[in-house]
């Protein structure tokens, strides 16, 4: 079924709360990254607001939904969405990054409740959630695996080979997402590494392609339910965003992959976001 | 204001590498942090950006330093020692192919990216590759030296960079002589023996201890391996303790290589060793992290104290 209009309005204004906190939250701390925390928004959103069975009471659940972010350096937003799902206290992100509190620059186990995996290092998050499909499989466990990958991470040899593996084992609880927008550190992916014809890729390792634009999200809940309807094969949801989606002078630039935020630069983007202020 | 390791490791790598037509330099997607953008600029033809993929570029590297071409492979030192040990064994160890390993990042430097990003035991992992040359900046004239002489010396190479600054230990011009470290000041109660930026935390914790009459040597010994076997058996014999001081795990690491040469030679003097003790590091500030493993200059001399009361 498709989100109601109302659902779509309660998600897009999340979606608008989330971007003005974490801007807020890099302007204070002068680290982190802006730009790919920005484009993978309203795909988290969607994931722990819609599609996925996670419990902020019953963080260990067996039966929930493994939700591996595989692009770490999205940290800030993850746990933004983390802290409104209640796993920690929405406070504990005016610590962020800081020496002694949990919120480590990328994810990690130890500490923060709601990461499934540590990430950070790219390429290793796909080949991570293949395992976890295997072990529920062996475990007659029903609960799915999402994987968030960046597009400039697809770079890295080792998603390749669990390509094949997702394939080789039929893993079709695994639904990986692929931010895909366009741009990685040092530039564009057209610059530092070509990645077309993507879907043609994936397909042709086996995978079923769904492409939608990842900041649509109706579009997105539509292509997981597409996702979730294939047998015998993965899926793989290709979808379109911007990087710094949001904030007009950060959008499509790798600049502000990881720039630190002027107060000037602040008061714009600000004033570009909306949302409320929580 | 001190310019950055890695900003001067930029300048260097043009400097030098302009000259040098064997040289080629290759990023995995981070040539705007570890600064090798400078050369992209100088010198496109013979820089390669091979995206986040530093498998690949550390075997490319080997194909090209087979053909005679000097490679500069260049990525954040955690994924250097990870990613890129197997060519760095396989290929510039195994198959003596002159590459040059560098390891931008090195230590606690990108302080706030967390554990995933510091860099703590690629001294180790180095160093326990045959072949494989293992050096530390520690300044910035050390740095740009580096660069020179990874290209004049047909050799492997791991060299250990950083994303902050440190301040300066040495004039300009000064010269250097792999497999000797450098006496920065001459002490005679106990010696520090250091590497990157723990030199200069090392000078002033021997100016803390100075007041108290503590007479401290400090030594930079950004030659890891090949290890200055002289120097040490000279310090454990002229001073009463040792101190080994670096940004990285005490495990496997330049207090570790210290510790083989007292043991193997006889040399009955304590030792001390200041690291990251055996364990994951946080996020922090630089400073914060500095101080909570024990490297800021007041943790250093309570270990100068510590280590001459064993004496
Ligand atoms: C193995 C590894 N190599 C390099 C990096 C440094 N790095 C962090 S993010 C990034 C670019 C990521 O681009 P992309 O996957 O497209 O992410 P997004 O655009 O969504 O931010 C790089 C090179 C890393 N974290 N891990
Ligand atoms: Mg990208």
């Amino acid at each position: 079924m498709p989100l109601s209009e109302q659902r779509v309005t309660e998600l897009n204004a999340l979606c608008r709360t989330f971007r003005r906190s974490v801007i807020a939250q890099l302007h204070r701390i002068q680290t982190g990254h802006p730009g790919g925390s920005l484009s993978v928004c309203e795909i988290l959103t969607v994931l722990y607001f819609e599609k996925a069975r996670v419990d902020a009471g019953n963080p260990c659940d067996p039966l929930r939904d493994r939700i591996i972010l595989s692009k770490g350096h999205a940290a800030p937003m993850l746990y933004r969405i983390l802290a409104e799902k209640g796993f920690f206290p929405l406070d504990d992100l005016k610590q962020l990054r800081q020496f002694g509190c949990h919120l480590q620059g990328h994810p990690c186990t130890e500490g923060t409740p709601g990461v499934e995996l540590p990430s950070g290092p790219l390429g290793i998050g796909l080949s991570a959630g293949l395992g976890k499909a295997i072990a529920l499989r062996l475990d007659h466990n029903p609960a799915r695996v999402y994987v968030v990958l960046g597009d400039g991470e697809l770079n890295e040899g080792t998603i390749w080979e669990a390509a094949m593996s997702g394939a080789k084992f039929k893993l079709d609880h695994v639904t990986a997402i692929v931010d895909r927008n366009r741009v990685q550190l040092d530039g564009t992916s057209d610059e530092i590494m070509p990645l077309d014809d993507l879907a043609a890729k994936w397909t042709a390792f086996g995978w079923q392609v769904i492409c939608c634009d990842g900041h649509d999200v109706r579009a997105l809940d539509a292509a997981i339910d597409a996702a979730h309807a294939v047998r015998g094969r993965p899926a793989v949801i290709l979808a379109d965003t911007i990087k710094g989606k949001g904030v007009s002078f950060m959008e499509g630039k790798s600049l502000w992959h990881g720039n630190p935020i002027s107060d000037s630069q602040y008061q714009t983007a600000m004033a570009e976001l909306g949302g409320d202020d929580r | 204001m001190t310019p950055s390791i890695r900003d001067v490791y930029g300048a260097s790598l043009v400097r030098y590498g302009l000259q040098d037509e064997r040289v080629v330099v290759l990023d995995a997607d981070v040539s705007a942090s570890t600064r090798t953008g400078a050369f992209a600029q100088a010198c496109p033809e013979r820089f390669f950006n091979v995206g986040i993929a530093e498998a690949n570029m550390a075997a490319m590297a080997a194909g090209l330093a087979s053909e005679g071409k000097i490679p500069f492979v260049n990525t954040f030192a955690v994924f250097m020692a990870t990613l890129g040990a197997l060519s760095a064994r396989t290929f510039a160890g195994y198959g003596r192919l002159n590459i040059k390993f560098m390891g931008a990042y090195g230590g606690v430097s990108d302080a706030y990216d967390g554990a995933t990003h510091h860099s703590v035991e690629d001294l180790a992992i180095m160093r326990a590759i045959p072949g494989i040359q293992v050096l530390v900046a520690s300044d910035a004239v050390l740095t740009d030296w580096l660069v020179r002489n990874a290209i004049a010396v047909n050799a492997p190479m791991y060299i250990r960079l950083s994303r902050d600054a440190m301040p300066p230990l040495y004039p300009e011009g000064e010269n250097f002589i792999l497999g000797q470290g450098k006496i920065l000041r001459q002490g005679t109660d106990v010696s520090v023996m250091t590497c990157g930026i723990l030199g200069s935390v090392a000078l002033q914790a021997a100016d803390i201890v100075a007041r108290e009459g503590i007479s401290v040597r400090v030594v930079d010994h950004f030659t890891v391996k090949p290890i200055d076997r002289d120097l040490i058996n000279r310090c454990a014999r002229e001073t009463r303790a040792i101190v080994t001081a670096e940004e990285h795990s005490v495990v496997g690491g330049l207090g570790s290589a210290v510790a083989d040469v007292l043991v193997r030679d006889g040399l009955r003097v304590p030792l001390e060793m200041a690291g990251i003790p055996d364990c994951y590091t946080q996020s922090g500030s630089y400073a914060d992290l500095m101080a909570a493993y024990g490297l800021d200059a007041a943790a250093l001399a309570v270990r100068l104290r510590s280590v001459l009361a064993r004496a």
